[in-house]
């Protein structure tokens, strides 16, 4: 298995000699998976992009109302799907760290922070620029852009806490507390142009009945969220591996691996 | 409870001891209302239309500067701390010391609103209408503003940075009290709008202490 330690010296210091549930929620032992990990899903993102891409030029047809300006879908929904869910996942890692104390959960949080907020400027960004051609207008003041733009300014009160703060412990369980009570703001998003009378389109995807949207358009639209989702990973991945090194520099394994580097 | 009634007295002891804090604030209130008009001009149908935005982000503004009064000097001198340690729920005296920080801004604030409201030519039905919704919404105001002002609690830069976490969570509440306000006037009857300015009340007022206990927590812990 992954896990498994092959001689002593694999082990991080006072832990079982066996694999157990908690094995990579150490910055020692997660460090050297997440290195492993980010090729891997930094590929499978270029390839899915690649598809993505290629289909929403090329394949999906041109929309009866729209004509081509439509095809900024294939960035603006995926890039919104991601700054919702990212939201979620950096609460629920954020979750962790204060139930379970552990910091490597809080620097999972921390990495995931500005990953998130670069896809809620992507997704007001590129809806702006959908909005001026179809809408007539940059920016409306009706509900899903409002939410949106407030879960943005929560990405930023997160970061900002988490700079303003010195003590590393208190940050992340302080940033902890921030995200989860910002986290009622994501069904709010979700759920504004049901509650809501919006210019924004209503959701044309559901669990209950079959997409309102053409076949392809769909199918472009999932590969490019699954790229997005990919990289998400690989770049978290990368920014986590940065802030384990900025952490825990004072440990000897740091030491000896940025020793082994020069 | 007998806990619950001794903070909020001390606390508004402590106030009437200080009268310079509340007072500032509702000064600052009442000039930065009579700023608008000065600053768009005095179209009196234009201020009619913006005068619940325009005293809803006062009455916000105002709140805001005076969140750092609730914890900061009993975090200085100590006195927070002996408070965690009573053995009392923090969260009712959390609850306890907002409530005596709102009757010393929210509600005054509300009170005050009205006047300023003819200021800007508002009828009476519409005052009745921003002066509920402003007593439905500053209570909501000053609890998620303690759960910044905890969150911040001794750090450097906190006052500009507790706004700028608070400000988010704010929107709704403003949201929903200026529109009261408009939709009031517009016919349609502000009912639907105090009664989500309820709803988020009766929400915060269990929630948000128990966040701003444990922010107070791990403030006093990594001091």
């Amino acid at each position: 298995m992954l896990g498994n330690p092959k001689n002593s010296s694999d082990m991080a210091p006072g832990s079982p000699s066996r694999w157990h549930f908690f094995w990579f929620s150490s910055p020692k032992t997660f460090y050297p998976l997440a290195g492993k990990l980010i090729p891997f899903f930094a590929a499978l993102s270029a390839v899915l992009c690649a598809i993505g891409l290629y289909i929403s030029f090329f394949v999906a047809p041109t929309d009866a109302q729209q004509g081509d300006a439509y095809r900024i879908i294939f960035i603006h929904v995926p890039a919104a799907w991601m700054s919702m869910f990212l939201y979620v996942v950096m609460a629920c890692w954020a979750a962790l760290g204060l139930v379970l104390n552990t910091r490597m959960s809080a620097m999972m949080a921390s990495a995931i922070a500005p990953t998130g907020a670069l896809f809620t400027f992507i997704a007001l960004w590129t809806g702006a620029l959908w909005g001026k051609p179809t809408w007539g207008a940059w920016w409306v003041w009706d509900a899903r852009l409002t939410s949106e733009l407030i879960l943005l300014f929560l990405y930023f009160g997160f970061m900002a806490l988490e700079g303003a703060i010195d003590d590393a412990r208190r940050a992340d369980k302080a940033c902890a507390i921030l995200a989860i009570v910002g986290v009622v703001n994501v069904p709010v998003i979700y759920f504004s142009v049901k509650w809501w009378n919006t210019l924004h389109q209503g959701a044309s995807i559901s669990m209950k009945a079959a997409p309102s949207m053409a076949a392809t358009m769909l199918v472009g639209m999932l590969i490019m969220a699954l790229a997005f989702w990919m990289y998400s990973i690989a770049v978290i991945l990368s920014r986590v591996r940065c802030i384990i090194l900025t952490r825990e520099w004072r440990n000897d394994w740091v030491a000896e691996l940025l020793g082994a580097k020069r | 409870m007998r806990a619950f009634g001794a903070v909020l007295l001390r606390d508004l002891r402590l106030s009437m001891r200080r009268k310079g804090d509340v007072l500032n604030t509702l000064a600052f209130f009442i000039m930065v209302t009579s700023m608008f008009p000065l600053g768009v001009g005095a179209d009196s149908q234009l201020l009619r239309t913006i005068a619940p935005g325009i005293l809803w982000v006062a009455a916000l503004l105002a709140a805001m500067l005076s969140f750092p009064r609730l914890f900061d000097s009993d975090f200085a001198d100590g006195t927070l701390e002996q408070i965690a340690l009573s053995g009392e729920s923090l969260s009712i005296l959390v609850l306890a010391k907002v409530t005596a920080h709102w009757i010393t801004s929210g509600l005054t604030l509300a009170l005050l609103a009205p006047l300023m409201g003819i200021q800007f030519g508002l009828e009476g039905n519409l005052l009745a209408v921003l002066c509920a919704s402003l007593l439905l919404g500053s209570p909501v105001l000053s609890l998620i503003g303690a759960v910044a002002a905890s969150l911040t609690l001794g750090v450097r830069g906190a006052g500009v940075l507790s706004a700028l976490i608070v400000l988010p969570l704010f929107v709704p509440v403003l949201i929903f009290g200026a529109g009261a306000v408009t939709a009031a006037d517009s016919g349609l009857g502000g009912d639907s709008h105090l009664l989500l300015l309820g709803a988020m009340l009766l929400v915060s007022v269990p929630l948000a202490p128990l966040a701003t206990a444990a922010a107070l927590r791990i403030a006093l812990e990594h001091a």
